[in-house]
């Protein structure tokens, strides 16, 4: 057997099952590896004494009926979890303890996992290189001074740095795909609707989902199925027939029709990332798929839109934020001044100029300018997808127009931190599944993805997708353990 | 369009964050360079495009009007910065 902390997801359940490994070995090994592992910053907070326990609990009578028998399993600090301090990386909820669980992490402990502590994440989501968090930089486990991308960098570099066999993330506009594609880890984004946002701090809520974020595609598979839910408590998510992705999972996408958008190949885009998309179309068909030329027209249009849809929205959530029901205070002469000072001193620079956004977009005579006009545009790149759908079962491309960049790089200029995400906001901001995987390294020996986009409740043919290239592709992440002494 | 300091420390105030002027002039910089791409959107005509509010192609569901969280005032207050047990306190409101 190897290394306990080498093993996926779906290895160690089956040892588990099999009576080869109990929850406390695991539960040991992951913890003794995070504890060695303090420079990359994964963790906001740790829960390791607890979950050490829990898994001495959970041996004592184990049910191997569970899908997640005894799993130790760290989970970005934007999902509240009952008891245990949740974040969002922001000091205006550094002491924010919640009296309740999120659903999609509820969904997660009833199948048997266990929660080794909350994971960094850019400040209320917001940021694609983890560099707006409160509690800091996190290092991508490829190399040292490197960004693990954004928001779940956190979760990314938990993953890729084996901190925690498998995580989930949150994503807006890319947060877990474009991470993924700079550590080397596989990222989905499931469809709107699919993942309860009950409990989970919202950014944008039209486009906010969770998602599993793992070593391969057949653990993220198993995750997915655990974590997608019909909820009540969310009045967003649909009631539909779910999937077992784990179990129905195959490599046959024989005949599916994979549309290669042309808008994706954008100015400037590095020929690796080319030559990688090329080398993608080339595995689909070798795996007995046909791609077919397609086209986007509205794609750069998208971030725009994002940029002011996302803000609006999260101008609206954070209102909430005032130092008076929770969250940090600031004392001011008056309750104005209170409010004023306890969101300028909570709030880090990257939310407050989103807030800003998005309360001017909002404001008397510029809503019909900005809002209204972005809305409009965004059934516009709706409608692109469904046009192209009658044509295909899904749509290959880049996850991220580069590999991870170097931490501060790019703090400096909002709009190019922006450009990160342009061939991941279009999935968002039309409600689509989205998975990125691993698929080669650049000249610097860093990890690019390649991005399946599927239909609105697709996700097992975009995982079989997945499934099916990661076998062709056979992907080995670069890393060496830098951090650890 | 460019958006200049006054306009910064109105949406500051709409917003409810102080900003100093060091920080208002450069996001007045910030937020000039969002919008000049932003304004990317105006090269599309969209008079008849219905607007996209949700991506979830269903009607909010109802549901019955039950109380189903009782006797957590507790847990309700329990976060707060400063309260009385009872209520939150926040710095005095009326003269």
């Amino acid at each position: 057997m190897s290394e306990i902390t080498n093993q996926s997801l779906t290895e160690l359940v089956e040892n588990v099952k099999n009576k080869k490994l109990s929850s406390t070995d695991i539960t040991k090994a992951f913890i003794e590896r995070s504890e060695k592992s303090k420079e990359l910053n994964a963790y906001i907070t740790e829960d390791f004494t607890s979950a050490l326990d829990k898994a001495k609990k959970f041996d004592q009578k184990p049910n191997l009926d569970l899908k997640l028998p005894g799993i130790p399993m760290a989970v970005k600090d934007l999902f509240c979890t009952k008891g245990i301090k949740t974040t969002a990386g922001s000091k205006i909820l550094n002491n924010f303890v919640p009296t309740y669980e999120s659903t999609v992490t509820e969904n997660i402990w009833n199948e048997g996992a266990i929660l080794l502590g909350k994971l960094n994440c850019d400040e209320f989501a917001m940021g694609s290189s983890n560099e707006t968090s409160f509690f800091g930089n996190v290092q991508n486990p490829i190399d040292k001074n490197f960004v693990p991308g954004g928001s779940s960098g956190g979760s990314a570099s938990a993953v890729a740095g084996k901190l925690t066999p498998i995580t989930i993330g949150t994503d807006t506009g890319g947060s877990i795909r474009q991470p993924a594609s700079f550590t080397g880890t596989v990222g989905l984004k499931p469809t709107y609707g699919s993942c309860s946002r009950y409990g989970i701090v919202a950014f944008a809520s039209s486009l906010d989902q969770a998602g599993p974020m793992a070593q391969n595609v057949k653990d993220c598979a198993l995750l997915q199925e655990v974590i997608s839910s019909y909820d009540p408590k969310d009045s967003t998510s649909i009631d539909f027939e779910r999937n077992h992705y784990s179990k129905e999972l195959t490599n046959n996408i024989k005949g599916k029709k994979i549309g290669i958008p042309k808008e994706y190949r954008v100015d400037g885009m590095p020929k690796e990332i080319e030559e990688l998309w090329q080398k993608g179309i080339q595995y689909v068909k070798d795996c007995g798929a046909e791609t077919i030329d397609i086209s986007l027209p509205h794609t750069s249009y998208a971030l725009p839109t994002y940029y002011i849809v996302a803000p609006a929205e999260a101008s609206s959530n954070l209102a909430r934020y005032d130092g008076v029901k929770y969250g940090f205070r600031a004392s001011g002469e008056n309750l104005i001044d209170m409010y004023e000072k306890t969101r300028s001193e909570g709030f880090g620079a990257e939310v407050q100029r989103r807030i800003m956004i998005g309360t001017y977009v909002l404001s008397s005579g510029y809503y019909d300018a900005y809002y209204l006009k972005a809305q409009k545009v965004r059934n516009l790149i709706k409608n692109d997808f469904d046009e192209a759908y009658k044509k295909v079962d899904a749509i290959l491309t880049p996850s991220t127009p580069s590999s991870a960049f170097k931490i501060g790089e790019k703090t400096n200029d909002p709009v190019s931190m922006y450009l990160n995400d342009i061939f991941t906001v279009p999935v968002n901001l039309a409600g689509l599944p989205g998975i990125s995987i691993p698929a080669g390294h650049d000249s610097k020996g860093y990890p690019l993805g390649l991005q399946i986009i599927g239909k609105a409740f697709d996700e097992q043919n975009i995982l079989n997708i997945a499934f099916a290239m990661e076998q062709k592709i056979n992907f080995k992440n670069k890393i060496m353990d830098w951090w650890i002494k | 369009m460019s958006i200049d300091l006054k306009t910064i420390k109105h949406i500051s105030k709409l917003s409810r964050i102080s900003v100093d002027d060091k920080r208002a002039e450069k996001l007045v910089d910030d937020l000039n360079s969002i919008f000049d791409f932003i304004e990317k959107l105006n090269e599309l005509k969209t008079d008849n495009v219905e607007p996209l509010t949700s991506v979830a192609e269903t009607t909010l569901k109802l549901r019955p009007d039950e109380v189903k969280s009782k006797n957590i005032r507790e847990q309700i207050i329990k976060n707060s910065p400063q309260d009385n047990e009872d209520y939150f306190v926040v710095p005095k409101v009326i003269e």
